[in-house]
Order: C-alpha cells, then structure tokens, then sequence
C-alpha cells in the first residue's frame, strides 16, 4: 500500500481544478502549470525509481483489498510511462506559451491540458479493467476539448467524426467488459488472468481478447481502424496536435500490451498471430502514407502508425528481446513524436504553409533548427547511436528468434521508407533556394525551439543511455512476461 | 428473463446500427445514444438477472443481488450521457458554423482545408 502510487493521477486533478478558479489569469495560470508538471516530473521519478528498489506498487482505493475494491497498479512498465507522459507534458506546455494564443488561453487551454494528463496517467497506472474505461474516457473528454477548442471550420467537422469513433469504440468497450464479466465474473487485472490461466483460454476467451484489440486497436490506430486518425490530427493546433500524437495511440497501445501478456497469453498461435498480421498491415499502410504526401504534417502523423505497427509487432512476437525492444521503442516514440510535431511548427510557422514544396533553404538563417530537426529524424529512424536503433534492433532480434522473418523484413524496410519520408522534410524546408524571404528574426523560433530540443536531447540522452535504461527494462520485461509477479503484487497471496 | 433481454439488446443494437449509418447528423447521434443504452443493458444482463436481497454483509437474506453491474452500468450511464450531451452542442454548433448536418458533406477534402 503506497499512496504514491496514485499521486501522479490526484497531482494535475488538483492542479486543474486549481486552474479553473484561475481562468482570466493567464500568466498566473502559465506559471501554476509549469510549476505543477516540473513537481509531476519530480513525482514520476521517485515513483520509477521506488518500483526500482521496491517491486510493483499497489494501492487499494478506500482500504477496499485486491479483487473487491478498484486497485491502483505501478509496474516498471506503467512508471516508465508516466515518467514519459510528465516530461513530454512539460515541453509541449512551454511551448503552448508561445503559440496557442490568447483566445484558447482564456477558454480553459490549461485546465483541459492537466485533465488529459489526469486520463492518460490513470489509464497507465488502474489495475482494474473498468476502470481503464474510466479513464479511458476522461482522457478522451478532455481531449474532445482539446480538438475543438477554437472552432474553426476544419476543427469542428473533424471533432465531429472523431468523437463518433470514440464513442463507438466506448461502447465496445462496454460491451466487452460485459462479456469478460458474464465469462470470468471479475474486472480486476490480476484475477481476470488467474482465473483465464486456471480455465487455460478457452476459445471463447480468444474471442473476446480480438474484441478488446479492436476497441484498443481503434484508440491505438492499428491497421483497419486507423482512417480517423489523420484527419482528426490533421485539425488542431500543433501542441495538441503534438499531445495526441505522442500520447493518445501510445495509451491504446499500452493497453493491447497489458491485456495481450497479462491475460490472453494462453492461445498465442491465435490472437498473437493475428495481431502480428494486423501490425505488418499497419507498418504497410503507415510506409505507403508517409511516402505519398507531400504535406508535413501529413508525413508526420503517418509516421504515427508506422510506429504503431512496429511496437504491436514486437508484443506480437512475445519474447524477452521483442518485448524489451517494443518498450525501448515505445518511449522513444513518444518524445521523438512530440519533438518532430513541435518542430514542424516551427516550419510551418516560418513559410506560413504546411506543403514542403513551398518551403527551401531555411538551413541559412535557421541553423539551429535545421540541426536540430535532422537529429530527431535520424532518431526516428534509428541511425545507431541515437535512440531507436536500440528498440528495434531487440525487436528484429526477437523475431529473428521467433522465426518470424517477414515482420523482420517489414520493419527493416519501413526504417528506409521512415528515413527516406523525413529526409524528404530535411530536403526540400531546409536546402535549395529560399521560396521565400526570410529574414533574420523575422520569427522568432529561439523560445519555440528550446522545448523541442530539449525533447530531443532527451531522447539522445536515452539511445546513449541504453545501458543504463536498461535495468529499468529488463525490469518491466520481467513482470510482462511472468503475470505471476503482477499477480501476487496485487493480490498479495 | 435473461433471453428477453437479450432480444431487446438485439433490437437496440439493431437500430443504433441503422441510424448510425445514416448521414444526417442528428440521427447519428440518437444512434450512439442508442447503441450505449444496449450496452448498458448487456453489462446488466451478463451479470445474470438474479433476485434478492440487497447485499449487506449484516443482511442475511438467502440470495444476493450482484452489485456489480448496477455500479458499472451507472458509472457507464453518466459518462455516456455526458458524451451525448457534448455531442448534441458540437453538432448544434458545427450546424451553425459549417451550415449542413449532412455527413457527406463534411468529408475532408484532397487538402484537407
């Protein structure tokens, strides 16, 4: 029992709700939101480093003990990713100061942001499968929010279909609770992968495991439930822009990797399968999209669900390798996606268009972002030293191990087609002849760029630091891959 | 009891899946509305219609009713509601904005402007 475990989720509630009183205050609230994510970097942290010394934490809200009340889990894997969400948190609000504007800033721009971290933090963190609906909508609410907020045209229509999606998906969601619950009468993590292990996956329980890949498949934008995807990133400004695309997939995903070696282990040459099916389908369709447009944001978002395809493979493969390189890629995902998001804002910001063939030669009077922009792109691509190259060297490792050598090919591949789309970006924004005038200082990029190099010298700082991550992995492999850990953490027995 | 309820699911779901394949807005919306209501009712149903007492631990009645599915179903209730309701908004306020509620016409374009 650790109170601990449950701060990062209660410390922006109160931050949010503190904000609110605030709402003309815009300064006031710009100072309170920062403080507050630098104190949810510093939580994070010490709980990373607890569940180092200390094992899994748990937490039964209101005293109620494991199977009858709702538990607060912190494994290795979900601090790791708390830790993540805080410090991408972070930069994207530095960088919201310079360019979300006043407007959003008095309509609840700030409190809106800390209920997303509430939702995505508690999405990581709940050991109960309901209430990962829970959270699952409060992150979604706020991040309805977050799309409409400012109501132009294309944000409107776009929000529209968005949030049909979700609340379809929602139902899913339901229904499939529902059905776990008539099958296995439990909600709680751990119980719900006793009793599965106890009735050894009957194929009735396969079913519902592919119905809760395709309610975390359409928040995570696997293969056939990715089509709302690009058009609903596509709309708002880029900071939240940078938020869905580093967190929101990330947590459907962390969901398919909890339920997929938590509890549907058993029928492995069923679900597994499958899901490695659908994630070389989604590397396909990620490539094609990314190579296709000619528009920055386009390319980044598709890049997205590349790297959806890539993490889902290896949990696909299910090995020690696969799944520690699928963690090492997941973080490095989530700070390089925000850092790329953030930097073409600044482009686009710069040439005033979001198609590169209008932009050229801005190397000259931005040198700095122009570097800065060339090593995130080698990152995601995973040139060796930097990050990326260690995730998806131990995912190919593993489905060399596994045997599994069309995904090795399929992601090998995709890392050319992922170099070759960014690449492109570096090409055509930053040599060649100026398309346009610009002047020294005419944009001032120095206080929009900081966040983004600071993201990105974050994730250089990972791919260097490997090693030293690495006990941090193998820690979170540990439980993914022997449920009994988690279970007897939660249920104490 | 248990398979009346299931029909009535079957019938929910049945509409919300043909008013959702409609395109104008309004009707999509009573569809998802829709579809969360039989959602509601198979969480009730799963759970299995038993009869009884209320459970209290002090109660010793023979049978319990399992509160489990009523706790689910009602956080369920209020966050679709809640949905529902900024659904409605966001549609009447697209409506003035965009001036359709027809779906076909709010594809996003080539350039997606």
């Amino acid at each position: 029992m650790s109170n601990l475990t449950f701060l990062p989720v209660l410390w922006p509630l109160f931050t949010g709700i503190l904000l609110i009183f605030l709402a003309k205050k815009i300064t006031l609230q710009r100072w309170i939101s920062l403080f507050s994510s630098l104190i949810g970097i510093v939580i994070s942290m010490y709980l990373v480093f607890s569940v180092h010394s200390q094992g899994i934490l748990t937490l039964g809200v209101g005293s109620w003990e494991a199977p009858f009340g709702i538990v607060i889990v912190a494994d290795m894997l979900a601090a790791l990713l708390v830790l993540t969400t805080n410090i991408i948190g972070m930069a994207i609000l530095l960088y919201s100061f310079r360019t979300i504007g006043a407007e959003r800033e008095r309509h609840y721009y700030y409190p809106v942001f800390q209920f997303l971290l509430i939702g995505v933090n508690g999405a990581f963190l709940t050991g109960d499968l309901f209430n990962l609906f829970v959270f699952f909508e409060v992150m979604l609410m706020a991040s309805y929010v977050l799309l409409v907020l400012g109501g132009t045209k294309i944000q409107l229509r776009e929000s529209l279909k968005y949030i049909i999606v979700n609340v379809l998906s929602s139902s899913f969601f339901v229904i499939m609770v529902a059905y776990l619950y008539s099958v296995l009468g439990t909600l709680n993590m751990a119980q719900i992968s006793q009793r599965i292990e106890e009735v050894n996956q009957p194929a009735i329980l396969s079913v519902i495991a592919i119905g809760f890949l395709i309610v975390f498949g359409l928040k995570g934008a696997i293969f056939p439930l990715f089509q709302w995807l690009p058009g609903s990133y596509y709309a708002p400004p880029i900071p939240v822009m940078a938020l869905f695309g580093a967190l929101l997939t990330k947590v459907g995903i962390y969901s398919i990797f909890r339920t997929y070696t938590l509890m549907f282990y058993h029928d492995q040459d069923f679900t597994h399968t499958f899901l490695a099916w659908l994630a070389i389908l989604t590397i396909l369709i990620g490539v094609i999209g990314a190579i296709a447009y000619w528009d920055v944001k386009k390319i980044i978002i598709y890049n997205i669900i590349i790297a959806v395809g890539v993490i889902i493979f290896g949990i696909s493969v299910m090995n020690e390798p696969a799944l520690s390189g699928s963690i090492l890629y997941i973080i490095h995902d989530m700070l390089i996606k925000a850092a790329l998001f953030l930097l073409i804002g600044i482009m686009i910001k710069i040439s005033g268009s979001t198609d590169i063939r209008q932009m050229g030669g801005m190397i000259k009077q931005y040198p700095a972002l122009a570097w800065t922009f060339f090593i995130a792109a080698i990152s995601l691509a995973g040139i060796p030293p930097f990050s990326g190259f260690a995730g998806k060297l131990l995912i190919l490792q593993g489905a060399g191990k596994a045997g599994d050598y069309l995904g090795m090919a399929m992601v090998l591949l995709s890392s050319l087609m992922v170099l070759y789309s960014v690449m492109k970006i570096f090409i055509y924004g930053f040599w060649g002849t100026p398309k346009a005038d610009y002047r020294e200082g005419a944009v001032p990029v120095n206080k929009m760029l900081f966040p983004a190099a600071f993201l990105v010298a974050i994730s250089v700082l990972y791919g260097v630091g490997t090693e030293f991550m690495y006990p941090f992995i193998s820690q979170a492999v540990e439980t993914l891959l022997n449920p009994d850990i988690y279970i007897k953490a939660v249920l104490k027995e | 009891m248990e398979l009346l309820m299931a029909i009535v699911i079957g019938i929910l779901f049945m509409c919300a899946t043909y008013l959702m394949l409609s395109k104008s807005m309004i009707r999509i919306i009573i569809g998802t509305g829709l579809l969360s209501h039989g959602a509601h009712l198979l969480i009730l149903t799963m759970g299995g219609l038993k009869g009884g007492s209320v459970p209290l631990l002090s109660d010793k009645a023979a049978s319990y009713a399992d509160p489990l599915p009523q706790a689910l179903i009602l956080t369920a209730i209020v966050i679709s509601f809640g949905v529902t309701s900024f659904l409605l908004v966001l549609a009447y306020r697209s409506y003035q904005e965009l001036g359709t509620d027809d779906m076909e016409e709010l594809r996003g374009t080539e350039t997606n402007e």
